[in-house]
């Protein structure tokens, strides 16, 4: 049953990578790469590793995307 | 003639790689200091989380070398980013009401969730470093919700160079007191899984949490005031 739905969650992370790479419009991008860190501390917690999980969602997911939508706004937001 | 030394240089770190990597008992464990930590860490240091006594106790040295690399990529990015700052102010459009209302409401929430992870960080999982990012994440919240709100820069200075002079302050003491290595714990360790326990360890997570949540929060601070 664990096994089942770890792996659900590594497909759907994935996913959000697979997608993060292939978005012209670089805020979504941005939105998956934030969602790739939210499933890997949901991961995290599956392992056993609270402490790890809680540093990947506060820093991964909250800082560096807003240091993201930082950047986009001093540049361009859609891709060539 | 670059590329086929680059293959070469590839070929050798593989190589290396591969002979060290195969020497290396995968998925058992040779060391026996895991083994000890979990064994008599509660006793030994008082803290309920044995990642926090490691942590902050057995490995505190590892710590200070933690913050001081944090404070320093701090300080560099301030000071990359402060040279030739544009008094001028752009037209912002202001947040909408439910935008602004929901920030206000959030943000002592997401404040007081944070201190509680550095606090309790000797009892339950997190500690400073989590808690701290906790509390520069509220700020980020109202930077990018309700524009024009800005914490002090020589308030955050203040509360960031308090939080590293109480951890040298308190390792030192503990060089003092203990006598033996620094940052000893010398308070008493109390009752386990109490929230008054554990010595010394409560102190430095405050003053880490403290310390890292500014620290993130002006490095964000500096990143949005520079786009503007």
């Amino acid at each position: 049953m664990m096994i089942i739905v770890v792996s659900l969650f590594v497909l759907l992370m994935l996913v959000a990578a697979v997608a993060a790479l292939i978005f012209k419009d670089l805020m979504s991008a941005v939105i998956a790469a934030c969602m790739v860190s939210l499933i890997a501390s949901i991961l995290f917690y599956f392992l056993q590793a609270p402490d790890v999980a809680m540093a990947e969602a506060s820093i991964g997911a909250a800082l560096i995307t807003a240091v993201f939508i930082v950047a986009i706004r001093r540049t361009e937001r859609f891709e060539e | 003639m670059r590329s086929i030394i680059s293959i070469f240089l590839l070929v050798v770190i593989a190589w290396g790689m591969i002979t060290v990597l195969q020497e290396i008992p995968f998925g058992s464990s040779e060391t026996r200091v895991g083994q000890r930590y979990i064994d008599q860490g509660r006793e030994e240091t008082g803290a309920a989380n044995i990642v926090t006594s490691v942590v902050l106790n057995y490995r505190g040295f590892d710590t200070l070398g933690e913050i001081t690399v944090l404070f320093v990529a701090a300080i560099g990015l301030g000071a990359v980013l402060s040279t030739n700052r544009k008094k001028k102010k752009r037209e912002i459009e202001s947040a909408s009401l439910v935008l602004y209302t929901g920030c206000r409401f959030l943000f002592p929430l997401i404040l007081l969730f944070g201190a509680y992870i550095f606090i309790h960080g000797h009892l339950t999982p997190g500690g400073g470093f989590q808690g701290g990012a906790i509390v520069a994440s509220a700020f980020v919240l109202v930077y990018l919700g309700c524009r024009g709100r800005r914490i002090s820069e020589t308030g955050s200075k203040a509360v960031e160079s308090l939080g590293g002079l109480i951890f040298i302050g308190i390792g030192l003491a503990g060089l003092a007191v203990g006598g033996r290595y620094f940052l000893s714990n010398f308070l008493p360790k109390g009752e386990l899984n109490t929230l008054f326990s554990a010595g010394v360890i409560p102190i430095l997570y405050i003053a880490i949490g403290f310390k890292v949540g500014s620290e993130l929060a002006g490095v964000i601070d500096h990143l949005i005031e520079d786009s503007e």
